[in-house]
């Protein structure tokens, strides 16, 4: 375990992009066998320090020790020679490579100079993964294993390269409770043979639960170094946040009323043409929240997508407020009083060349009385932009600026505005605070909650799991296609859904709640 | 590839070579017409072939290149003018000329490429576009430098159609070439042998060797290859340029072993169609073989349909107008990329420019 070797040490590291100070004088040090924490909300930093101590950011200043000696570390290649391994937030793997392929990939193994040698490779991944247990088999195409298999590929990746200082970016944003335990068993068997690991995240559970030390960031500088024997959940948000957090919803108990969104026997295919929902059926009742939960990839986006009219249906029906709602005619939904916050922002939820007061009348710029016939009326746009930037705070200096032109928490709050000043009965929230700080998050979930108030039905999925517990009224489990289990959200316990994200057919009663 | 495709391009190929055998068949006997099919096809489907495995290159490390017709265009004429430079003003011997004209076929196609990987690697201009340049040059540069040397009054050959070397010999595999009838298939010119070599050759270097996996590497997923140390820039700028120089061989074959002219425009849409057999043959090196096969099929029945003409029975009547059987490749090429004859997966990749 942890002693007091230091292995690793940035001394006043600053970077700069255009228009941010992103790491600002940025002092951190890993010491060997420990697990340190970097803690901080998206955009305080916290990736752009790890990618220059891995050498795909140069440093505008400051001075990086490994081992005790002056570093210079210029591309990936050099972080690597030091015995610096990542993984990151977005896995670094080849879906149509062989796990062999892919660990091997830039340090391969040959023969004759130039003939790949698969079978040294895969002896060697094998040998590791015995070592370390790290179970994954070097001839499987990457592909075809699940995201939490995935990242153990690429943990061995970094072991295959002699890794003995480990960054771990996100790395439990994509697993499953259960999944983010094994994780961190393994983390703790890493540790013990010596190896050093810089566990980001901004998930304060997981942080208290696995670190030695935490060291928090926020807007690019470092707030301070803690242990997790002195601190504890509301400490470190307000450390990360830099001011007090209300860490749950308040919210009053749920008072539904009619059905409003009714779905039967939904099958959807995706792009490729494989049923990724099958049979679904589900309903929301106006003034309820039904949270989906579920990891990423079993259905989720596909489903939203059929729902509100963007892809096509292959059998069931979908009825909204009593009427059947045909596939294909988004507008349709949109008149039927549906609302959409969608999983990407840049991609169907804003045009981002367009100004604000444009995003804002996209559902409803050809009726009155931002359009008289065919003519617009900028001026009704404009006003209504206005209108919208105060009520909402959209923080901007001009609706007429382009929407690219925000930070994404305004982006998502110019979103929020335009789905929900119109007259709605539903609301379809897909990840509607995914990448977002806290003080944003804080916002979307107060008008969803305030929309269920008053009368809206609320269809959210999210693969935070504590955005869904916190939110939801009900809470149904998507797994591969279909909805597992259906629950009161005050009856569900964390461990309960973890199993049931990862495909547990039935749950046994929960001893240890968590 | 997979066999169903296999079997589609056997089928198509089964179609052409039987039509002809039916149509000829009271005159010469099957064998004698499906072997003189058989050496047409590999033969036509030489600059298809080199063609197809320029765009695998290019492709595989990520980098659209639709510019293979201008490459072939230019460096069939370069490669031309440089062999009738060493026959006529140098004197040297005609196969010495003809080398001299391969390589600079393919150094041609290797400046053009060089153009291409720094206009869509470089400064990200839409790798479409990139591509549209070459073509667009290589028309101009080609027709002006062609009307200006051999042509104009007063221009370097003044005026005068110049003695060109011929075409490359023919270099018969031994023993084989022997055999009666069938020996006929292995007695080919050089660069069609290369290309038969450089199928091969191409399918263990990209998916057997380093440089192979590196490649795809960058085609599939280049942060992934930047991350463990790879130059992403580096390894598209040089698969690029080996795909111009093939792309540059394929144009040689045109001036230096198929005929021993240049005329303008003569690629005639060859760099398509070996950009539609790469796809077709799903971005594998045999794969795209066997489809370049198919439309030297094509024009090989065109070709052998011309010797039995008056024996057309005429309920096929319109086998005789040689425009419809040459139209074949091209409906081909259509077919295919309509996506008609299964799906087809590009690397994940291709055509989008790697921005740190």
């Amino acid at each position: 375990m942890a002693d007091n070797t230091i292995v690793l040490q940035a001394k006043d590291i600053t970077k700069r992009f255009p228009g941010v100070l992103a790491n600002d004088k940025v002092n951190f040090d890993l010491r060997k066998g420990e697990i340190h924490a970097l803690l901080g909300e998206n955009g305080a930093g916290k990736t752009t320090l790890m990618n220059i101590l891995y050498g795909l950011y140069l440093p505008d200043s400051g001075e990086i020790q490994v081992n005790g000696q002056p570093a210079v570390i210029h591309s990936p290649k050099d972080s690597i020679a030091l015995g610096i391994g990542m993984v990151h937030q977005h896995f670094m793997l080849i879906p149509v490579f062989t796990v062999a392929e892919n660990i091997m990939l830039g340090e391969e193994t040959v023969r004759y100079g130039m003939v790949l040698d698969q079978k040294a490779v895969a002896n060697r991944v094998r040998e590791l993964s015995k070592q370390y247990g790290l179970e994954v088999n070097p001839e499987t195409l990457v592909g075809q294993l699940s995201v939490g298999v995935q990242q153990r590929v690429e943990i061995v990746k970094a072991l295959y390269r002699n890794a003995q200082i480990l960054i771990l970016d996100e790395p439990t944003a994509v697993l499953t409770p259960q999944e983010a335990d094994e994780l961190f068993v393994i983390m703790r068997e890493l540790t013990k043979r010596g190896v050093s690991i810089i566990f980001i995240t901004h998930k304060l559970k997981e942080v208290l639960a696995v670190a030695d030390r935490i060291t928090a960031m926020r807007r690019g500088e470092v707030v301070g170094t803690t242990t997790p024997a002195e601190t504890d959940e509301h400490k470190l948000a307000s450390m990360m946040v830099g001011r007090e957090v209300i860490l749950t919803v308040e919210k009053a108990p749920a008072k539904p009323t009619e059905v409003v969104l009714n779905v039967e026997n939904l099958t959807i295919e995706d792009d490729r043409g494989v049923e990724v929902v099958r049979q679904l059926g589900l309903e929301v009742r106006a003034g309820e929240i039904l949270g989906i939960a579920g990891v990423q990839g079993n259905g989720q986006t596909e489903l939203v997508e059929a729902l509100t009219g963007l892809r096509k249906r292959k059998s069931g029906k979908v009825v909204l407020n009593g009427k059947e709602i045909p596939e294909l005619r988004p507008r349709l939904n949109v008149e039927a009083g549906q609302a959409h916050i969608p999983e990407d922002r840049h991609k169907h939820g804003l045009v981002l060349s367009f100004s604000i007061a444009d995003n804002e009348v996209l559902c409803t710029y050809y009726q009155p009385p931002f359009a008289h016939g065919l003519q617009r009326d900028q001026k009704a746009v404009l006003e209504n932009a206005i209108k919208l930037v105060e009520r909402f705070d959209i923080r901007t200096p001009s609706p007429l600026l382009p929407a690219s032109k925000l930070s994404g928490g305004n982006q998502q709050k110019a979103i929020v505005a335009r789905e929900l000043i119109r007259p709605i009965h539903l609301l379809v929230a897909n990840q509607p605070t995914r990448g977002l700080d806290v003080g944003s998050i804080e916002y979307i979930h107060r008008q969803i909650v305030d929309m269920r108030d008053r009368g809206v039905a609320v269809l959210l999925v999210s693969a935070e799991l504590d955005e869904i517990t916190s939110l939801s009224d009900r809470i149904a489990v998507m797994f591969h296609g279909q909805i597992v289990a259906t629950m009161e959200a005050d009856k569900a316990t964390r461990s309960e859904l973890g199993l049931l994200m990862a495909g547990a057919t039935s749950v046994v009663p929960d001893q240890v709640p968590s | 590839m997979d066999w169903r495709r296999f079997a589609i391009i056997a089928f198509v190929i089964a179609i052409m070579f039987g039509t002809v055998v039916l149509v000829g068949s009271s005159q010469n006997s099957p064998l004698v017409i499906i072997t003189s099919m058989l050496a047409t096809t590999i033969a036509v489907a030489t600059p298809l072939t080199l063609g197809a495995l320029s765009g695998l290159y290019c492709e595989r490390s990520g980098v659209v290149n639709i510019g293979i017709e201008g490459m072939m265009l230019g460096a069939a004429f370069f490669g031309w003018l440089a062999s009738i430079y060493m026959n006529t003003i140098f004197h040297m011997a005609p196969l010495v000329s003809l080398i001299t004209g391969v390589i600079v076929a393919m150094l041609t196609g290797g400046l053009f490429a060089l153009l291409h990987a720094a206009l869509s690697i470089t400064f990200k201009v839409d790798q479409i576009i990139g591509g549209t340049v070459i073509n667009i040059l290589a028309i101009g540069i080609t027709g002006f430098l062609n009307r200006q040397m051999f042509f104009g009054a007063g221009s370097v050959f003044g005026g005068q159609i110049p003695h060109a070397p011929g075409v490359l010999p023919r270099i018969a595999i031994p023993l084989l070439s022997k055999i009666p009838v069938v020996g006929r298939i292995f007695v080919q010119q050089p660069i069609t042998w290369a290309a038969l070599i450089l199928v091969v050759v191409t399918h263990f270097v990209i998916f057997k060797t380093r440089w192979g996996l590196r490649t795809r590497a960058v085609g599939e997923h280049p942060r992934a290859a930047d991350t463990v140390g790879i130059n992403v820039t580096r390894m598209r700028y040089l698969n690029v340029i080996i795909g111009g120089m093939l792309a540059g061989l394929g144009g040689g074959f045109l001036t230096l072993e198929s005929i021993s002219s240049f005329e303008p425009l003569m690629t005639n849409g060859r760099g398509f169609i070996a950009l539609a057999a790469m796809i077709f043959g799903n971005w594998t090196p045999f794969g795209a073989w066997s489809a370049a096969l198919v439309f030297g099929a094509a024009q090989a029945l065109q070709i052998n349909l011309q010797f039995f003409r008056t024996l057309i029975p005429p309920q096929l009547a319109i086998l005789q107008n040689s425009y419809v059987v040459g139209l074949a490749p091209y409906i081909l090429t259509m077919l295919i990329l309509t996506g008609l004859i299964g799906k087809t997966i590009p690397p994940a990749a291709d055509g989008q420019p790697y921005i740190k």
